[in-house]
């Protein structure tokens, strides 16, 4: 071990083998992370059976009304009760996001890859077309899209997914750019492999410690940005018990003194998003060895 | 060298502008149906008031046609007029933009003050400053605006009453405090990120080998932090704030409503939902223009920060 | 007045790794006298660079550091304030990648009239024409141009000097140079190398001269001390070494540098790999498990220091192989052209 690496304790971990060995890498608070990361997967599969109670049926003789015998978080403004609400809601809370990671991160991972293989004129071109497509923030592109086509949970998700693959397919970019360089490649293409086989085959599953971690950190921010435009209007329509819609209709209540239906949707989104936030960038850390 | 930057940048900054005033404009064909039911928000009119539309957005003309139209429009500050208040979208802008500029500004000196002291705070200490900015910051970073706002409401205002809840307030005073309670939701989390990545940064530099060059030579340490730590950690986090600042823009729309603020971003939404296109058209191009504006003055503060740029974005 | 430079006695030196203390340099012995050129000479992990790193009072707090290390008589573990600044100023240190040691967002002026202006006090014009000056005594002649130019205007060659020259401005009697040719091109490293031998006979200056390379050691040092695991084992004339080593380690070194000279058909190399100074075991000589001379007794004592006609050696059996581990080497080596001969 050289003096630099020793004076700068360099934290010397073996790094993980496998998916569950670089999981385990990730130490305590990644295996934290993921852990409710599965719980909130859990009930967005299973959230609607699970729920104790039925999440839509109103009853304003209840309204407000405190956490009460069965009903943990107590009701919300149209009495229904709170925690079967949020079990249910989980649904549109984890699909919208794993949705706009799915298609930012393939649109972005193409890009990439074609930009870095093709390199030259075709990278500039692609480099450039990156940089130009930035002027659009997501949640502004979300609102545009639902002035256009009606508020509603796809547009929204399409809208965001446009507006993360520039950012994606410039990260990924430069790890497609080392990986192009390496010596195995020019070994393959001398063999005869075709490019695109190539890339499927070699490139991006070389990469796919980056694209995981990326993903990761995506679908915190997806969360948070379709729970927004939910928040707004624009996204998951009431009477869906979505966290974000959720929060919004619950919003009447806090001046009224009773914080706790918006405020536990809140606390889930916070909850979930900080999982993957942690998770993302131990993530990131693996990378790098 | 520098100039040469400059001048990529800002024809950059103009393809940005021609793409996103493309697309905004765009958004009119996208629109299920005819140009003039998008228009409308899908309500009926009589045909006067239709051959109005026509004459303005030169409907009957070909498409680049009208579209230079409008953005010849845009560029002298007529936006065209609301469907659902019929007034000038750009007075409706212009009574607006103050509320929503101020909120911007009160968030950025908080994220700038707050995010990137915490940032070297912890960046130059370890143990309990560290880990406790480690802790508070990974929660708050993943706090959305609007969650924060009811937090906020909560505490602040309906148990302590030291802020207003919602509303704009007059007087500056009065501005101020109504602006105060939104500009922390506003800022909260992008103020964690900017810790973040100061504190990440601070580290960085402080282990690079010319800061041991530094000691070698017996620079005092409080001269050796500011010249060789804070002046190289200055790029990546400038370049983080600024991104973070310009995120502001959109996330505004969010917290201007969470508190019922008369801004643009609050009007903006509302339109969106009452299909008002005009006006969305309107406050998109605004904000978009600043989002991209913002953009470029953070590449032109990495360039003059970091002498190896001398072409390429800040990207590299 | 003492007449030695720089006395290092017993230097041990402890770094926490991973929450468990390390060693990284056992009982490290040097002197240097004025004007003197040492070399120190090992392999990765042997403890040269961590060595340079202590005299320079560059270890993190947290080391443990024990033995003494005295400059011009004073201790320097002691030192504090402006006396550390004095001291600082009175040894430089000269780095192995340049461009990673110079600040790459300041001007070379900068970073050549940093010290000068902040613990000198000497005034901004008058640093850099002493800089411009000391830039054309390292061989760069357009000075002026090249202060308000930027670390990544400069190949390494140049960063070097420009490092050289700025060491030098703050007029030091004691060089630390570690592995300052290293990470040059060929060519380079002997105009580099040139140019610090004749600077430090001009202007008298103490060297330590850390490199992995004995011949290169040889060039310019009087003196090479030679390491492994942490410890020094031997010290000696430089022009001694290749001829007459006193050490198994050396000889070994010695034999395994490709000769250009001779004819080779494998590449001779020591077996085993080099350790570091944490993983030797206390105890027993650290180079024993790879070294040809090994004994019973070398497994079970630490060998100490002991002086032979002028030079010292750190191995049980150096007075009884004195002279034989030179020619030993020779003689494999015919064995193997023999072998080579054989086969054709």
């Amino acid at each position: 071990m050289g003096a630099t690496a020793l004076l700068n304790e360099a934290e010397v971990r073996p790094p993980g083998t496998g998916f569950l060995g670089r999981l385990r890498a990730t130490g305590p608070a990644g295996l934290a992370s993921a852990g409710v990361i599965v719980i909130a997967t859990f009930a967005a599969f299973f959230g609607s059976l699970l729920a104790p109670y039925n999440p839509v049926e109103t009853n304003l003789a209840l309204a407000w009304v405190g956490p009460v015998g069965g009903h943990l978080l107590g009701f919300d403004g149209q009495g229904r009760d709170v925690l079967s609400r949020l079990l249910a809601g989980a649904t549109t809370s984890m699909l919208g996001p794993l949705a706009v990671v799915i298609l930012a991160m393939t649109a972005g991972t193409l890009l990439a890859v074609v930009a870095a293989w093709r390199r030259g004129a075709v990278d500039a071109m692609i480099s450039s077309g990156l940089d130009i497509l930035f002027a659009f923030p997501g949640i502004l592109l979300a609102v545009l899209a639902a002035a256009v086509f009606g508020a509603g949970l796809p547009a929204a998700a399409i809208a965001l997914a446009i507006a993360y693959t520039p950012y994606v397919a410039r990260v990924l970019r430069g790890a497609a750019l080392k990986e192009r360089g390496q010596p195995y490649v020019a070994a393959l293409e001398v063999q005869g492999v075709s490019a695109p086989g190539i890339c499927l085959r070699h490139l991006v599953p070389n990469m796919l410690p980056l694209i995981i971690a990326q993903a990761t950190i995506m679908f915190g921010w997806a969360m948070v940005d379709l729970a927004a435009i939910s928040f707004l209007g624009l996204g998951v329509q009431p009477p869906n018990p979505d966290w974000g819609v959720m929060i919004s209709e619950n919003q009447t209540g806090i001046p009224q003194g009773y914080p706790l239906p918006a405020l536990s949707a809140g606390i889930c989104i916070v909850v979930v998003v900080v999982a993957f936030n942690v998770l993302g960038e131990r993530l990131f850390a693996e990378v790098d060895r | 060298m520098l100039g040469r930057f400059v001048a990529r940048r800002l024809v950059m900054l103009i393809a940005s502008l021609l793409v996103a005033s493309f697309v905004i404009f765009a958004a009119l064909y996208a629109a299920p149906g005819n140009p003039i039911s998008a228009l409308s928000g899908g309500r009926s009119l009589p045909a006067a008031s239709m051959a109005v539309l026509e004459q303005r957005y030169h409907l009957n003309d070909p498409f680049f046609v009208q579209y230079w139209y409008w953005l010849n429009g845009a560029l002298h500050g007529n936006f065209g007029i609301s469907i659902t208040l019929r007034e000038n979208v750009s007075t409706l802008i212009a009574s607006r933009i103050w509320t929503t500029a101020g909120l911007v500004a009160y968030a950025s000196v908080l994220i700038v003050i707050f995010g990137i002291g915490l940032g070297i705070l912890s960046g130059l200490r370890r143990g309990l400053v560290d880990t406790g900015t480690l802790l508070v910051t990974a929660v708050s970073a993943a706090i959305p605006g609007f969650v924060a706002a009811i937090v906020l409401i909560l505490v602040f205002a309906v148990n302590l009453g030291w802020f207003p809840a919602l509303g704009n307030g007059t007087g500056l005073i009065g501005n101020l405090r109504h602006l105060t309670l939104p500009a922390v939701a506003l800022a909260i989390s992008s103020l964690a990120i900017v810790a973040r990545v100061t504190r990440a940064a601070v580290r960085t530099e402080a282990g690079r080998e010319h800061v041991q060059t530094a000691v070698s030579r017996g620079i005092p340490v409080r001269q050796r932090i500011r010249r060789h730590v804070l002046r190289n950690a200055a790029i990546p986090i400038t370049t983080i704030t600024g991104i973070t600042i310009a995120s502001l823009i959109a996330l505004d729309a969010v917290i201007e409503t969470a508190f019922s603020l008369n801004g643009l971003g609050a009007y903006l939404v509302q339109s969106a939902q009452s299909k008002d296109l005009a006006v969305v058209q309107g406050i998109s191009l605004v904000l978009v223009t600043a989002f991209v504006l913002v953009n470029l003055v953070v590449d032109l503060l990495y360039a003059v920060l970091d002498p190896r740029v001398t072409l390429g974005s800040r990207a590299q | 007045m003492t007449d030695t430079l720089l006395e290092v006695d017993h230097l041990t030196v402890r770094l926490r790794v991973e929450g468990r203390p390390r060693s990284v340099l056992r009982d490290v012995g040097l002197r240097i006298g004025p004007g003197e050129a040492v070399g120190l000479v090992g392999e990765s992990g042997s403890g040269k660079s961590m060595t340079a790193r202590a005299i320079g009072r560059l270890l993190p707090e947290r080391a443990a550091v024990e033995g003494t290390i005295r400059f011009q008589g004073a201790d320097v573990a002691g030192l504090t304030g402006s006396d550390l600044r004095r001291y600082r100023s009175q040894v430089a240190m000269i780095f192995q990648d340049p461009r990673a040691h110079i600040n790459p967002v300041r001007r070379i002026g900068d970073f050549m009239t940093e010290a000068l202006r902040t613990n000198l006090g000497v005034r901004s014009a008058e640093a850099a024409r002493r800089a411009v000056e000391m830039l054309a005594q390292v061989g760069i002649e357009d000075g002026e141009r090249r202060l308000r130019q930027y670390p990544h205007q400069l190949s390494g060659g140049l960063l070097q000097r420009v490092m050289i020259a700025a060491a030098l401005l703050t007029e030091p009697r004691l060089l630390l140079a570690d592995e300052p040719t290293t990470a040059l091109d060929v060519t380079t490293q002997a105009e580099v190398m040139a140019i610090l031998d004749d600077l430090r006979r001009e202007l008298h200056l103490g060297m330590l001269f850390i490199t992995h390379d004995l011949e290169l050691a040889a060039a310019i040092c009087d003196r090479t001390a030679v390491m492994y695991a942490g410890q020094v084992v031997e010290v000696s004339a430089s022009a001694r070494l290749h001829d007459d080593p006193l050490h198994p380690y050396t000889a070994a070194l010695t034999a395994a540098r490709p000769d250009i000279t001779r004819a080779a058909s494998r590449l001779r190399a020591i077996p085993g790999r080099p350790l570091s100074a944490f993983e030797a075991p206390d105890g027993q000589c650290a180079f024993a498990p790879r070294c040809a001379h090994a004994l019973d007794a070398c497994r079970e004592t630490a060998p100490e220091m002991t002086e032979l006609d002028g030079g010292l050696s750190r191995c049980l059996r150096a007075g009884e192989l004195r002279g034989k581990l030179a020619t030993e080497s020779e003689s494999t080596e015919s064995e193997s052209t023999e072998s080579e001969a054989a086969d054709a």
